[in-house]
């Protein structure tokens, strides 16, 4: 019960917002919409409380039959590592919802509408043990973030909303025939268990592959499918750029873990290669582009594809220090992430602008601001002490382990991090106040305070003991491995 | 099966006729200001025909008129889809004729014997009764076309429809004559029976199959027989568009059924490649050309030759299972061509059109519900999940999976991937762009609300589509 209220108290929530959107009453449009966000998280802690760390497979199972005649079924559960992302997506949803209380002015029942219902459907590709209600899930999420970027973005929104849904169409529409072609392997299922199980010939294993390496290289996102990514941050509203970043990039991650490493790990193996130089190519070259950025969203994406080439550099070393090293990264990007962006987003609501030449001495007119600002850059930089320093240590230790030169290069992000985010930092924050404008900022609204501290916190708990995290997803992702490790030739 | 008459067998039919005939001679006595009584006197007429379908759903198939006709469950279930549409469409249409003057008998007795035709195309057992239930379908309709007769537009569309149409109809007369001579039958059953035998002349059978291929091709809108579509559409009134783009498709998918599987399932080999080249090349050209389209109608009109050649992808797949996914996709395709028109025909006021997709502008900020109803038939009409239009499409790839169709299941999805990107400008429009004029559009309540609950079974259809799945499973179960 406890996954299906976690997909559904969201959803149904969010359409009665879009419905109480009719009677023009904005306060009680975000009255309710804070309940559902509250609600949503408060039942996903049972999830954490209860989970057996023990254990390798799914827990919290729910099993019914949906559309028999494809023998599709509502199956959901959650292993150590869907229930970080279930946990992470249900607590950024509150802090979405809060982040935009006196923020959006248009239309705030779609826009809380809207919010919710991607949470639950976020939610319940997470949980989806079944390949086409995973896909379902998966694909629904697309309409109401197409319609957050387009609807409450920037000046050009319209461009990067279409880019977005067509970019990510392509990819799962493939992985859609690839479905059906394991289950007509399958001899008629569409449980992601039996899949694991499948003999599968190398030559279909490589189109699988390239299948499912699509849809979910596109959502990570990897260089060069990234090109979407800046566009529709830079044009989502806050609460847009914390979501995408913060929960469905890991969705994309999350399917290599799910779909690719087990179900055709010869492939896999195989290309490993191919996986890991493209992402070390995020991570040097975005890196670098990211050094070049004149606008602080488009920084913050391009840093966003540059720690995500991390992640998946972490999954294609195949050892237990590499994906465990790149889930907490995932989950401590989520963190970062969505402190950034919500950085941005308080200067913007002042400024307007989000170039970075437009400021400059932010801390003398905004000191608390600057403080918190300060924690989230050092933990982007990948500071020690924060969440940042955890997984790329980790990715890097195991990266140096399967091939030094790889673990070098990898490293070079510990560099080019800290240069672009402090750089970032320093014109932005330090200096003398630039300009009339920077002279008339306010310092935050307790809202933003506790909003950012909430998140500052986790930074540093992750930091100083990530052991939480990674004891729970520690069984997984050992039975991952050996799954991994076995020929399914 | 010489003396089976079983006149009863055929009641919907007959009193579907005797209803038409009805209500043509009641309005003639009838004053401009009563039309309403014609109006609801048709909805009793199509209540009637849909009881008498209903009264004998369950029962086993059956011949009748001397192996004429044939009642089967698929020709039920079609036929209460057609009868739910034409209800409905005339509800939509309502407003928009009275307000353009065209609110005529004409118009309701002329559906009432197109959809005479179509029943006999989806009952018909028999070469002759199908081309009768052709022709008089294609009469009718070329009829609605040019009923608009101050329109040149709607003039040449009627004429280009009919010519067309006429050679369509030769084409089907010229491939029936061979198929006779190769098989010396016009019963289908006796045409399976000897198409499947060894004896049969192949030349003749192949012959005859290419031009029958040609002439269902032509009625389902089929690259390369389109052509007439977007003229045709785009051409005749509104009212009428909805009806050439909603429920001849329906009777043209059992049509097709009747002939090819029921009938020359002997030359499944050749009639399939066929079929793979023409459904492949209408996805292809069909997505590729609505994307330059400006005006609304036009668009749906390439939208509907692409759907027609993905629905052919089940026939493609020559499995009884991608047959029953073809039928889905056909009543979900139906259903959400119900719901675009209808909504462009709400839209439309006196004096004016709102067929441009400019029209659509900022249509959120207008009348947010009619901005939700178009949103969700478009993205059914792409395919995303949740809607039945994923639902129709889903069964079609996985049935040309199963038949190792693979590249072409990869075609369809490409395809799709471009389909989508017309589909999600409409959305654009109406969400993301700021409208022309600021007034809020205020909305008839009774057909709107019918469209509400269109719109809301392409929802709930798609997340609960177990019962249709089986209702076209079993049909084609019964019928192949």
């Amino acid at each position: 019960m406890t996954l299906s209220l976690a997909i559904w108290i969201p959803i149904i929530v969010g359409i009665g917002v879009l419905l109480l959107g009719a009677y023009n009453d904005r306060t009680a449009v975000r009255q309710l919409a804070i309940v559902g966000a509250v609600l949503g998280f408060l039942v996903t802690i049972p999830l954490f409380l209860g989970f057996d760390s023990t254990k390798a497979g799914v827990q919290f199972v729910e099993r019914l039959k949906w559309i028999p005649a494809f023998n599709i079924e509502y199956y959901l559960g959650v292993d150590g590592i869907s229930v970080w992302f279930v946990l992470l997506n249900a607590f950024t949803t509150v802090l979405v919802v809060w982040a935009g209380w006196e923020v959006i002015e248009e239309k705030p029942a779609q826009y809380y509408g809207a919010f919710l219902i991607m949470s639950g459907l976020i939610n319940g590709a997470f949980c989806a043990m079944d390949g086409i209600l995973f896909y379902m899930f998966f694909e629904g999420m697309l309409i109401p973030m197409y319609l957050i970027i387009g609807v409450w973005g920037g000046p050009n929104r319209v461009y990067a909303a279409m880019k977005f849904f067509l970019y990510t169409l392509l990819g799962s529409l493939l992985m859609l025939v690839a479905l059906l072609y394991l289950f007509n392997k399958s001899n008629g299922s569409f449980d992601l268990n039996a899949f694991r199980a499948l003999k599968i010939p190398m030559e279909a294993q490589i189109y699988l592959f390239i299948a499912f390496f699509l849809a979910f290289a596109v959502k990570v996102p990897m260089w060069p499918v990234h090109t979407w990514l800046p566009d529709a941050h830079v044009e989502a509203p806050t609460g847009g750029s914390v979501v995408l970043a913060a929960i469905t990039l890991k969705l994309g991650a999350y399917g290599f873990l799910r779909f690719i490493l087990p179900i055709v790990p010869d492939a896999a193996r195989y290309l490993a290669p191919l996986v890991i130089t493209l992402s070390l190519v995020a991570v040097v070259y975005i890196g670098l582009v990211a050094l070049a950025q004149t606008d602080m969203k488009k920084l913050i994406a391009y840093s966003s594809i540059s720690h995500m080439g991390f992640v998946t550099l972490g999954f294609f070393v195949f050892s237990e220090l590499g994906i465990e090293g790149a889930l907490v990264q995932m989950i401590s990007h989520g963190f970062i992430s969505a402190g950034m962006f919500l950085c941005v987003g308080v200067l913007y609501d002042r400024m307007h602008s989000r170039n970075i030449a437009d400021y400059g001495g932010v801390v003398n007119t905004m000191p608390k601001f600057a403080a918190l600002w300060m924690l989230f850059s050092m933990a982007n930089a990948g500071l020690p002490g924060t969440s940042g320093f955890v997984g790329e240590f980790m990715v890097v230790l195991a990266a140096v382990k399967f091939n030094f030169w790889i673990g070098f290069l990898a490293a070079t992000t510990l560099i080019l991090g800290a240069a672009y985010t402090l750089w970032m930092y320093k014109r932005v924050v330090f200096g003398d106040v630039a300009n009339e404008n920077v002279k008339a900022l306010t310092d935050v609204t307790p809202r933003e305070f506790w909003l950012l501290s909430l998140l500052a916190v986790c930074v540093l708990a992750m930091g100083l003991k990530p052991g939480i995290f990674t004891d729970l997803m520690h069984a997984t992702v050992t039975d991952l491995l050996a799954h991994v490790a076995k020929s399914k030739l | 099966m010489m003396t089976n008459v079983h006149l009863a067998t055929a009641l919907p039919e007959i009193i579907l006729l005797s209803g038409a005939c009805l209500v043509l001679m009641l309005d003639l006595f009838i004053s401009d200001r009563k039309r309403d009584y014609t109006f609801w006197h048709v909805q009793l007429v199509l209540l009637a025909v849909l009881c008498a379908v209903v009264a004998n759903i369950g029962a086993p198939s059956s011949f009748a008129l001397n192996g004429l006709y044939v009642h089967d469950y698929m020709g039920d279930v079609l036929k209460i889809a057609m009868i739910v549409g034409a209800s409905l469409l005339m509800f939509y249409s309502h407003d928009y004729l009275v307000e353009r003057d065209l609110y005529q008998g004409e118009f309701f007795v002329l559906i009432l014997f197109a959809m005479l035709g179509m029943f006999v195309m989806v009952s018909g057992a028999n070469l002759l009764a199908l081309y009768m239930g052709l022709e008089l379908q294609a009469l009718c309709l070329y009829g609605l076309v040019a009923m608009n007769r101050d329109s040149a537009r709607s003039s040449e569309a009627a004429m280009k429809y009919f010519i067309l149409g006429a050679l369509a109809s030769g084409l089907l007369l010229y491939g029936m004559s061979m198929v006779y001579g190769a098989t010396g039958a016009l019963d289908l059953i006796a045409i399976y029976k000897s198409s499947m035998s060894p004896g049969v002349n192949k030349t003749f059978l192949v012959l005859g199959v290419v031009f029958i291929v040609s002439a269902v091709a032509f009625k389902l809108g089929t690259v390369p027989y389109h052509m007439w579509v977007p003229d045709v559409y785009q051409g005749a009134t509104t009212p009428v568009t909805l009806l050439v783009a909603s429920i001849p498709k329906v009777a043209a998918f059992a049509f097709a059924l009747r002939l090819l599987v029921q009938g020359l399932q002997g030359a499944v080999a050749d009639w399939q490649m066929m079929i793979v080249l023409i459904a492949g090349l209408s996805m292809v050209v069909g997505n590729l050309t609505a994307i330059m389209q400006s005006n609304f109608k036009r668009m749906l009109a390439y939208s509907a030759i692409a759907n027609m050649g993905f629905m052919l992808l089940g026939f493609a797949a020559g499995s009884v299972e991608g047959y029953a996914a073809s039928m889905v996709y056909v009543l979900a395709y139906l259903m959400m061509t119900l719901v675009s028109f209808g909504a462009i025909l709400l839209l439309s006021r006196a004096g004016f059109e709102a067929e441009e997709l400019d029209d659509l502008r900022g249509l959120n900020q207008r009348n947010s519900k009619m901005a939700l109803v178009i949103l969700v038939a478009m993205f059914a009409l792409s395919g995303i999940p949740l809607t039945v239009g994923f639902i129709g499409k889903f069964g079609v790839i996985e049935a040309l999976i199963t038949s190792r169709f693979v590249w072409l299941a990869v075609l369809a999805v490409i395809a799709s991937l471009v389909g989508a990107y017309y589909y999600l400008r409409v959305v654009r429009l109406m969400y993301f762009d700021a409208p022309t004029s600021p007034e809020a559009i205020t909305l008839r309540r009774t057909p709107f609300v019918l469209l509400c609950a269109n719109a809301a079974l392409l929802v709930v259809l798609g997340i609960f589509p177990q019962t249709l799945i089986n209702i076209c499973a079993k049909a084609l179960s019964l019928a192949s």
